[in-house]
C-alpha cells in the first residue's frame, strides 16, 4: 500500500485516534448554556427507595435553578478510594470528606475556595464558628460546608435484645453492662456476636480512639508550643484494649469474624449477625439507605463514658467540598446545591419540611440523630418542624438523644489522624485474634511510627 | 545452484541492501511510511499508557508530591524511608511465604492434573472445561465467594463441611497463622485452570513413540512421567515457573480483598504495601515512596528473570 490516497486515509485514521484519546480528558462543565454539576450524595448500593428520594430532590433543585443541571452519582468516602480518586482527578464536582481531612486538604491546595459564594448563602452568618472552623483554611477562607456532625454511639438491634431476654428500652450504660449484655446475647442467640468493633481500613484506630477518649485518655497531646506528641501507649488505651480482650477471650462474645470495615460491620449488623456495635450516632441513615435495614429494630444509646472531666465522646462529621479543578460558575452552582441539599433543611422551615416529606416517602431516615451545626435552639426548632414526618420510632432514639447533650464532646486526634488510625488497626486486630498479643510493644511501635510522621512535618 | 554459489550471491547482495536500508528515500519508496502509520496507533497507545507512566513513576520515586501542587525532588529519601519502615521487611517475608506456598501447592497441582487428564480417554473436553471454570469467574467475585466460604463461625461453609468429619471450626482468614495459607488455597484454585490448559497443550506435542519406547524398556507410569513427560515439558515448565514467581511476587487481589493485609499485617504483601503507601492516607499518600517501592520490585524481578533464563538456558542446552 503505497498510494498517497491510502496514506492520507491512514493519517486521518491516526489523527482521529489521537483526537479520541485526547478528548477523553476534556470536560467543559457547561453545555447548552447550563452549568453541569456532578454531585455525590448517595452511598453505593443504595436501595431503590433511596434513589427515588434523591431523584426527587435533584428534580426540585433543577426546577429551582434552571441554569444548573445536576447529576447525582454514588459515592462513599473511604481513605484509600478517596486518595486514588483525588490523585486520578476523577472526583465529582461536589463530594464529602470527614472533619479530620478538610482543613489539611484546603491548606494543601486540593479543594476549591468557596468563600465568595458561601457568603451569599442565607445562613453564612449563622454558623457555629467552631463547626465552620473545620472547613476553614489557615488563610481564613472557606473551603467547604459542614453537615451531619455526629457523636460516637452504641447502636443495637432491639429484636436481638428481646430474643436474649434483655429489655431494649434499657440498653447498657457502662462498659461493664455492655460486656454483660454481650455475653448474655452470645450465649442465648447462637451465631450472633454480642458486641463488635471495626478493625480494618483505619476504622479500628478510629474506634480505639473513641474508646480511649471515653475512658479519659488521649492518643495525641498538644503542648503549649503547639508540638504534638503521640501517646497511644497510655493507661486508658490499654484499659480499652483489655476490655476488648475480656469480651473476646474471656466471654467469647464477639463472634468469630474480626475483620470489619465500616460498610462490612454495617452489613453484619443489618443482617443480624452483630447485636451491638460502636458507630456514629447517625448511622441509621446509611443502614436504611444502603442496607435496607428496618428502623423499627434499631436502637441507639450514648456510648458510656468513664467518670472524670477528661472523659468525652469522640465526635466527627462531614464537609461537602468542591473539586479544585471546577470553574467559577461550577463553584457557584456547587455552593447552591450544598446549601439546598445539606444546609437548607437544617435552618429553613419550608426546606426542612420538603426534605422530610421526600425522605419519608422514599423510606429514608428523617430523624437520624445528629448534633447541631448552628446552635442547640436551631437544632431543636428543626426537630420540631420535621417531627410529623419522623419515621424512626422516637423511643428507639431516646437512650441517645436524652443523654448526648450531657456528654462532653471531644474532637478527633489532630495530627496525622488517618495515619494514626491505620497504624492502630493491627493493634486492635492483634487483641482480637491473638490471646497473648503484646499490647505494650505494639502501642510503643505505633507511637514511634506516627511520631516520626508528625516530626517530619516540622522539618 | 550449489550451496557455495548461493552463499556467494547472498554475501554479494548484503552491502547493497544495507546501503538501501540507510537511505530514507528508498525506505519511503519501500513502504516505510505505511509501516509507520500502521505502527502509529500502537506507538501512541504504548506511549500514553505504558512508557510515559513508567518514565513518570521513575521520576516520581525521587519526588515528594500530592499530585496537585508542584512536586519537590527529595533525592534518595523515599528509598531510605522504605528501608527504615519495619513493615517493608514484614511485606517481603509475607510475599516470600506466599510465593513459597504457591509454589508448593500451585505449581505441582496443575501439572499432576494435566498429566492425569491427558491419560483420560473419554470426556477429556469435559474435564478441561471443569478445570478451567474457576478462571472464567471474575477474580473479585471468586474472592468474595471464598470470603463467605471462609466464614469462621461453625456455620461457615468450609467449617460446616469439616464438622461433618468431626473437625472443629477453623479460623481461616481470621487468624494470623492460617490467613496466608487460606489465601494461597483460593489463589491456587482460581489460577490452576489456565496452567492446566497450557500443560495439556504441551503434552499433545510429546511424541507417543517416546512412551512406546519407554514401555518397551519396561518403564512404569512414574518412569514414563520422570523420563519422558517432564524432560519433554522442560521448556514450558521453566516458563510457567518464572511466570508464577513473577505473579506471586505481585500478589495483591487476595490480601486486599480477603483481609486488607490483616490480621496484624500477616498478609501485607509488597504490592499491598505499595498500595498502602499511596492510598491509605486520605490527605495525600506517599506517592514517591509507593513508586520507589514499585521500582525496586520491578528491578528485582527483572534481575531475577535474567538470572533465571541464563541458568535455565544452560540446563536446556545440557
Amino acid at each position: 500500500m503505497k498510494s498517497p490516497g491510502k496514506i492520507a486515509v491512514l493519517a486521518t485514521v491516526a489523527l482521529v485516534g489521537v483526537g479520541i484519546l485526547s478528548g477523553c480528558s476534556s470536560s467543559s462543565g457547561s453545555g447548552g448554556g447550563k452549568v453541569n454539576l456532578v454531585v455525590a450524595p448517595v452511598l453505593p448500593g443504595a436501595t431503590a427507595d433511596a434513589l427515588t428520594a434523591l431523584h426527587q430532590r435533584v428534580q426540585q433543585f433543577n426546577k429551582e435553578n434552571p441554569d444548573i443541571n445536576v447529576k447525582a452519582v454514588e459515592y462513599q468516602w473511604t481513605a484509600p478510594t478517596f486518595t486514588a480518586e483525588l490523585a486520578g482527578g476523577t472526583l465529582p464536582d461536589v463530594f464529602n470528606v470527614p472533619f479530620t481531612d478538610s482543613k489539611t486538604l484546603a491548606n494543601s491546595g486540593q479543594l476549591a475556595d468557596i468563600t465568595k459564594d458561601f457568603k451569599k448563602t442565607s445562613t453564612a452568618d449563622k454558623w457555629n464558628k467552631n463547626v465552620l472552623d473545620v472547613a476553614t483554611g489557615s488563610n481564613g477562607h472557606v473551603y467547604g460546608i459542614p453537615w451531619g456532625p455526629y457523636a460516637m454511639a452504641l447502636s443495637y438491634n432491639r429484636d436481638i435484645f428481646k430474643q436474649a431476654g434483655l429489655d431494649p428500652d434499657k440498653p447498657p450504660t457502662t462498659l461493664d453492662e455492655i460486656q454483660q449484655d454481650a455475653k448474655i446475647i452470645s450465649q442465648k442467640v447462637p451465631g450472633v456476636a454480642g458486641y463488635m468493633q471495626m478493625t480494618e481500613g483505619g476504622t479500628g484506630g478510629w474506634e480505639l480512639a473513641t474508646l480511649t477518649q471515653a475512658l479519659g485518655g488521649r492518643l495525641e497531646k498538644v503542648g503549649s508550643d503547639g508540638k504534638v506528641t503521640v501517646t497511644t501507649d497510655n493507661a486508658q488505651t490499654k484499659a480499652g484494649l483489655d476490655w476488648l480482650k475480656t469480651l473476646r477471650w474471656g466471654d467469647n462474645s464477639m463472634g468469630s469474624n474480626f475483620l470489619f470495615d465500616w460498610s462490612g460491620i454495617n452489613q453484619a449488623f443489618a443482617s443480624g449477625k452483630v447485636a451491638m456495635y460502636m458507630s456514629g450516632s447517625d448511622v441509621i441513615g446509611s443502614l436504611m439507605q444502603a442496607n435496607g435495614f428496618d428502623q423499627n429494630k434499631y436502637g441507639v444509646a450514648t456510648f458510656p463514658l468513664a467518670s472524670g472531666s477528661d472523659a468525652g465522646i469522640l465526635s466527627g462529621g462531614n464537609v461537602d467540598v468542591v473539586n479544585v479543578k471546577d470553574s467559577a460558575a461550577q463553584i457557584a452552582a456547587a455552593v447552591k446545591w450544598i446549601d439546598f441539599y445539606r444546609t437548607g433543611p437544617t435552618a429553613d422551615k419550608t426546606a426542612a419540611i420538603n426534605n422530610a416529606k421526600t425522605l419519608a416517602k422514599g423510606k429514608q431516615a428523617v430523624n437520624a440523630p445528629t448534633l447541631p451545626v448552628f446552635d442547640k435552639a436551631t437544632w431543636e426548632q428543626n426537630q420540631a418542624w420535621i417531627k410529623p414526618y419522623d419515621n424512626i420510632p422516637v423511643g428507639n432514639l431516646t437512650p441517645f438523644t436524652d443523654g448526648i447533650f450531657n456528654q462532653k464532646i471531644v474532637p478527633e486526634p489532630p495530627a496525622h489522624t488517618q495515619d494514626l488510625y491505620a497504624a492502630l488497626d493491627p493493634v486492635v486486630q492483634a487483641v482480637l485474634t491473638n490471646k497473648n498479643a503484646d499490647v505494650d510493644t505494639l502501642l510503643k511501635g505505633v507511637d514511634t511510627k506516627v511520631q516520626a510522621l508528625v516530626d517530619a512535618d516540622s522539618k | 545452484m550449489t550451496v557455495d554459489t548461493a552463499v556467494k550471491q547472498h554475501v554479494a547482495a548484503r552491502p547493497e541492501r544495507q546501503k538501501r536500508r540507510h537511505n530514507p528515500i528508498t525506505w519511503v519508496q519501500r513502504g516505510g511510511l505505511t509501516t509507520l502509520f500502521f505502527l502509529l496507533p500502537l506507538l501512541i497507545i504504548f506511549g500514553v499508557f505504558s512508557w510515559t507512566p513508567i518514565v513518570e513513576s521513575v521520576v516520581m520515586s525521587f519526588q515528594k508530591t500530592n499530585l496537585v501542587t508542584p512536586a519537590v525532588f527529595v533525592g534518595w529519601d523515599n528509598f531510605v524511608a522504605i528501608f527504615q519502615d519495619p513493615l517493608f521487611w514484614v511485606a517481603i517475608r509475607n510475599t516470600g511465604y506466599f510465593a513459597l506456598l504457591a509454589l508448593l501447592f500451585g505449581y505441582p497441582i496443575p501439572l499432576i492434573a494435566a498429566v492425569l487428564m491427558s491419560e483420560v480417554k473419554r470426556m477429556k473436553g469435559f474435564y478441561s472445561v471443569l478445570a478451567y471454570l474457576p478462571v472464567i469467574i471474575p477474580p473479585v467475585v471468586s474472592v468474595l465467594l471464598w470470603k463467605i466460604f471462609y466464614d469462621a463461625s461453625a456455620t461457615g461453609v468450609f467449617n460446616a463441611i469439616l464438622g461433618w468429619v468431626g473437625i472443629p471450626p477453623q479460623p481461616w482468614i481470621q487468624d494470623a497463622a492460617t490467613a496466608m495459607p487460606s489465601l494461597v488455597l483460593e489463589a491456587t484454585w482460581a489460577g490452576a485452570g489456565g496452567t492446566i490448559i497450557i500443560y495439556l497443550a504441551a503434552l499433545t506435542s510429546v511424541s507417543p513413540d517416546l512412551y512406546d519406547a519407554a514401555e518397551v524398556d519396561g518403564a512404569s507410569i512414574w518412569g514414563k512421567i520422570w523420563h519422558v513427560t517432564l524432560p519433554q515439558l522442560r521448556g514450558i515448565l521453566f516458563i510457567t515457573l518464572i511466570l508464577q514467581i513473577i505473579a506471586t511476587a505481585q500478589v495483591f487481589l487476595q490480601p486486599f480483598l480477603f483481609t486488607g493485609g490483616g490480621p496484624v499485617n500477616s498478609t501485607t504483601t509488597i504490592l499491598l504495601l505499595i498500595y498502602q503507601y499511596a492510598f491509605t492516607n486520605s490527605l495525600g499518600g506517599a506517592y514517591g515512596q509507593a513508586t520507589a517501592l514499585s521500582l525496586m520490585l520491578a528491578v528485582f524481578l527483572a534481575i531475577l528473570s535474567i538470572v533465571y533464563f541464563r541458568v535455565t538456558a544452560r540446563w536446556s542446552d545440557n
